[in-house]
């Protein structure tokens, strides 16, 4: 384990070069973000992530924020396990019939202020599985949704692009 | 007692279904088929319904030869199999749930996946609407001095899909857990049908968005066997080089996860560096991380990039040379031993009565794999083991993967000699009328199932079947008499797929 260790503190950091914050989803949010909020949270932002249906192919490069190559704490922004530390939800996938009630108490559960970030075509609406019996459609049926970010899944890069525009 | 072969053989066999036989059976042979089942004679690979039908997918314990027996229920009656064979439990509630097909005799009638949010029953059957009040979903009830309960999610804590657990412990000891799941029910039974291939393929791959690559694999193999289509030699090792990708991402990364849920985060975090490296690779590829929509019926939709082989073998030598030092500090670390040998042990009678594929079922002795028992191709001609253990544990669960990884390498570079030059798909020239067909893909997690029976142009039906209903249930079994703290540390020694599951 020793040479592991020391290996991890000779070699040079693997994380990538922070990418410039994305003007489309800067757009989408610098309506909702006002500069007292901002303020008020500094440069730290703790995110609780909710799968709401999602085929958990989001959920992977959500994970992938996590490892050396994107390290997301480095720029104040963590994931944590409840609700109600969290500023910011990020929620994936069509919103299940079956998911619906569990996403809306997770928002009621989240102190005000707090943002909304849908992840992946299928939280825009629904996606590829809208028009199933069991599917309400996007995220934004449910709750209000402050910023939208695409793909899918959406790359790590472009979930550091769209969540950086969030603090600045 | 007759043999499973002489019971299928007295059914009617239905034509248009490839490669294997499907034959539709009287109840008779319908319940010596479930009583083979039961006495371990047969191993069971899937249970599905179709609208006043319900179609059983067996094997004999080497799952060598496969047959599908379906049994017609005009009165939407059918007999129960799991009353003899209780793997088939959930799936059968399922298909009760979902086309109000009644399996007369079942030991357990409440809902699965449906969690009465729908606003309608029996979505798949012969719609009706719903019924005013269904009784609150009741856990099964359980018994004895200072018994406490502990309910846990939907919503879990950590970037995880969602499930309900009930565990009734006693002080730290785990006396059971009863598994509630169905909250990522997204339909796509339904919105395969009437959907083109082309469509139907990519909601395939998105059934289970870790095993992508598999389950659009059996859907092609489904479509490829209905259909009568040849795929070209290139693009059958071009699937199967997709196929390996995704089993090292996910195994890196649940080899990590594994660790990290015994509180060492060193390995969880090179774990994840090695990943890394796997997605990119297939992204260098292929042009996409995950590698969706890469697989389609006929053959492949994208051909490995120009520098795709150099970047192949740089990743190998980069893992090949990291990954041993991973593993001598896995080995070596007595404080993560201690958590997982000997926790979560599942038995060999387990794994075999509920037909468990993937690490779970080789971690516990069934030597199944479907790249070995059925030989698709290209694995016919490439060299590789599939490695057994026999403890069970969480411990042996890890080193299936970690053996695993080291096969894996080694294929992709058979793989990449042998990559033969030509086109990478052949055309998909539906017939008229009704084709049926089945495919059956070993993913990282377990074999995965796919049945398709198209109409034409359009798909009447598809199944599709994940490792995970085999497993899940095992879960249950593997947890009892440990402690709550060591759950998350089995749970993710499994790794079931929550969507995979719920459909
Ligand atoms: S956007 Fe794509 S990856 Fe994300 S949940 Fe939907 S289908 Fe899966």
């Amino acid at each position: 384990m020793r040479r592991t260790l020391f290996e991890g503190l000779r070699r040079r950091p693997l994380a990538e070069a922070p990418p410039r914050a994305d003007d489309a989803a800067l757009a989408e949010l610098a309506a909702q973000v006002d500069c007292a909020a901002r303020r008020r949270l500094g440069r730290s932002l703790a995110i609780r992530e909710v799968d709401a249906g999602s085929c958990n192919g989001c959920e992977l490069e959500i994970q992938a924020l996590n490892n050396a190559f994107y390290d997301l704490e480095r720029f104040g922004l963590r994931f944590v396990a409840s609700p109600r530390h969290a500023d910011v939800l990020m929620v994936t996938g069509p919103v299940t019939r079956n998911m619906r009630e569990a996403l809306e108490r997770t928002y009621n559960a989240t102190p005000h202020p707090k943002w909304v970030v849908a992840i992946g075509d299928c939280a825009v609406d629904g996606g590829i599985f809208s028009g199933s019996y069991a599917v309400v459609g996007g995220v934004g049926n449910v709750v209000p949704i402050d910023l939208h970010i695409r793909g899918c899944p959406p790359r790590p890069m472009q979930l550091l692009t769209g969540l950086l525009a969030l603090l600045r | 007692m007759l043999a499973l072969t002489e019971i299928v053989s007295q059914g009617r066999r239905v034509d248009c279904h490839r490669p294997w036989p499907r034959v539709i059976v009287t109840a008779d042979a319908w319940r010596a088929i479930a009583g083979a089942l039961g006495a371990g004679r047969a191993t069971l690979l899937g249970l599905w319904g179709e609208t006043t039908t319900v179609h059983m997918a067996v094997a004999d314990e080497q799952v060598s030869a496969i047959t599908v027996a379906s049994i017609d229920c005009p009165n939407g009656m059918f007999p129960s199999v799991a009353s003899l064979h209780p793997p088939a439990m959930r799936l059968e509630r399922a298909i009760r749930s979902l086309y109000g097909l009644e399996p007369v005799g079942a030991p357990d009638t409440r809902q699965w996946l449906d969690l009465g949010f729908w606003g309608l029953r029996h979505p798949l059957g012969n719609l009706k609407p719903s019924v005013a009040e269904e009784p609150p979903y009741a856990f099964l009830p359980t018994e004895g001095e200072s018994l406490h309960q502990i309910p846990v999610g939907p919503v879990h804590a950590g970037i995880i899909e969602p499930g309900h657990f009930r565990f009734t412990a006693n002080g730290e000891t785990v006396v059971r857990l009863e598994q509630r799941l169905g909250y990522v029910h997204k339909g796509i039974e339904s919105l395969m049908q009437g959907a083109t291939i082309e469509r139907a393929s990519r909601l395939a791959g998105r059934t289970s968005g870790d095993s992508t690559v598999a389950y659009a694999f059996a859907f092609a193999h489904a479509i490829e066997a209905a259909l009568n289509i040849a795929v070209p030699a290139r693009a059958l090792y071009l699937r199967a080089l997709m196929a390996e990708f995704e089993r090292l991402a996910n195994h890196f990364g649940d080899i990590g996860a594994i660790c990290n849920d015994a509180s060492f985060s060193l390995m969880h975090a090179h774990c994840g560096i090695l990943r890394e490296h796997v997605l990119r690779m297939a992204d260098a590829c292929f042009g996409h991380r995950l590698m969706m929509d890469r697989i389609v019926p006929g053959g492949v939709a994208e051909d490995l990039k120009p520098d795709g082989a150099v970047r192949i073998q740089d990743t190998l030598s980069e893992l090949r040379w990291r990954f041993p030092r991973l593993i001598e500090l896995y080995d070596n670390t007595a404080s993560l031993q201690d958590r997982t040998v000997a926790t979560g042990i599942v038995s060999a009678d387990l794994v075999r009565q509920f037909g468990a594929g993937g690490y779970v079922g080789r971690a516990s002795g069934r030597a199944f794999d479907a790249r070995k028992a059925l030989a698709y191709p290209p694995y016919d001609q490439l060299d590789f083991v599939a490695p057994i253990l026999t403890e069970g544990d969480v411990n042996a669960r890890v080193w299936v993967r970690i053996r695993e990884v080291e096969q894996g390498l080694a294929l992709i570079e058979q793989i990449l000699q042998r990559l033969p030059q030509g086109p990478i798909a052949a055309p998909v020239t539906a017939s008229a009328g009704r084709a049926e067909g089945l495919g059956l893909v070993e993913s990282f997690r377990g074999d995965v199932m796919a049945w398709v029976a198209l109409d034409g142009e359009r798909i009447a039906r598809c199944h599709l079947r994940d490792p995970s209903w085999f497993q899940w249930p095992l879960l249950e079994s593997a947890i009892e008499g440990n402690i709550v703290a060591d759950f998350p540390l089995c749970n993710k020694s499994f790794n079931c797929s929550y969507s995979g599951h719920d459909l």
